[in-house]
């Protein structure tokens, strides 16, 4: 505990990946901490809109984060859960489930996870029929009928996955209409085993041992629809709760100004985290350089 | 030791368990489930669930990458 690290890095996504390059070359004392490698990037699919990669997967463009890592001598650790921050005199303190860390500056870039439904069944089957990472299990759910929950892009890419290997997918959207881009929407309208639900609210999920179904809501009427997968792609919750010291918006986004500054003197935040605009991988690892420059500008200020 | 890895080759957390086992030299049987329907079926049977990964050591069944739960079957 004795040990005061110059930079701490929470979360080791786009923004935190990038903000440990940046750390790197600036030969900062720093470390990061997180779950795992890639974040929201490790399960996406295709990736079209990284500029100098006209395509590649989001498992692809990990393993590229990682060499990167790695070619630095970067390491991470890892698995290790973030309990709490708090100020320790001018210094940060960062709590994790296993001992506590010491540092002059903190970005961080802990990402966001899918959100919950909230509806019954929905904890009880929970890798048993429902999913929240498309593209790991979809695969399992081949020839097998799903529903996807969510009509906005990870909505719809999930749609799109499936209705490949799946006999019939339903895509259940709360709203009047699926609210991902044309493109994919297109391809799912024409599609002969794809059936959209605009209007429509999942009310509980139901089985024995596995899923068997889902009780939906439309207007007035209550019906089921027999289903053995269930998708859950109903948008994205900030991985922000250890952070009580910052200052948040009404979605528990972390607010930074244009230099990655949160409320708190030393601290920076990057990524989907914060209330950034438009939450991209592109726009993150930006965000991540610019916080670990923003962190190095004021470990210079506290030296001289 | 008799050691298999339930995955998708789609699947992140599947890749970080392979290479955490095979970084400390342990060789595994690497079943793909989703071209393997009977290991997609023994999968769900022995874990009873679907989620991937499931990692299976003398028997004993691991849903997820627990690295811990792996590091004290590996050491027992």
């Amino acid at each position: 505990m004795d040990k005061v690290y110059d930079l701490i890095i929470l979360g080791a996504g786009p923004a935190g990946i990038t903000a440990a390059v940046y750390a790197a070359r600036k030969r900062m004392d720093f470390i990061v901490i997180t779950l795992d490698i890639g974040g929201q990037t490790s399960w996406s699919g295709d990736i079209e809109n990284y500029t100098g990669y006209q395509f590649i997967t989001g498992s692809d463009l990990t393993q590229k984060f990682q060499e990167h890592m790695d070619a630095f001598g970067i390491k991470a650790n890892m698995p290790e859960n973030v309990k709490e921050i708090k100020k320790e005199g001018r210094l940060i303190k960062t709590i994790t489930e296993k001992q506590a860390y010491l540092s002059k500056t903190l970005v961080v870039a802990t990402g966001k996870r899918p959100r919950l439904l909230g509806v019954a069944g929905e904890k009880e089957f929970k890798n048993k029929g429902v999913t929240y990472c498309a593209t790991c299990d979809g695969p399992i759910f081949k020839d097998k009928d799903v529903a996807i929950i969510g009509g906005g892009n990870s909505g719809l890419e999930a749609g799109l996955q499936m209705a490949k290997i799946s006999p019939k997918v339903y895509i259940i959207e709360m709203g009047s209409h699926l609210t991902g881009d044309a493109v994919m929407v297109e391809k799912l309208e024409k599609a002969s085993n794809v059936e959209i639900y605009n209007n429509t609210s999942v009310k509980k999920i139901y089985g024995d041992d596995f899923v068997k179904g889902i009780e939906l809501e439309r207007g007035s009427k209550v019906f089921n629809l027999d289903v053995e997968g269930v998708f859950v792609e109903a948008g994205l919750f900030p991985n922000s709760e250890f952070a009580d010291i910052l200052d948040k918006n009404e979605k528990q986004e972390i607010i930074i100004d244009c230099y990655n500054k949160t409320n708190i003197e030393g601290v920076f935040a990057a990524g989907d985290v914060t209330n950034v605009p438009e939450k991209q991988i592109i726009i993150a690892c930006g965000e991540g350089s610019k916080a670990s420059l923003a962190a190095f500008k004021h470990l210079s200020k506290l030296k001289s | 030791m008799e050691i298999k890895v339930y995955s998708t080759p789609t699947c992140p957390y599947c890749k970080m368990a392979k290479e955490y086992l095979s970084s400390k030299g342990i060789s595994f049987q690497d079943i793909d489930v989703s071209s393997d329907k009977s290991a997609l079926e023994e999968m769900v049977r022995v874990s009873k669930q679907m989620g991937v990964p499931v990692i299976v050591i003398d028997g004993e069944v691991i849903v997820g990458f627990d690295k811990n739960r792996i590091d004290s079957l590996l050491q027992a």
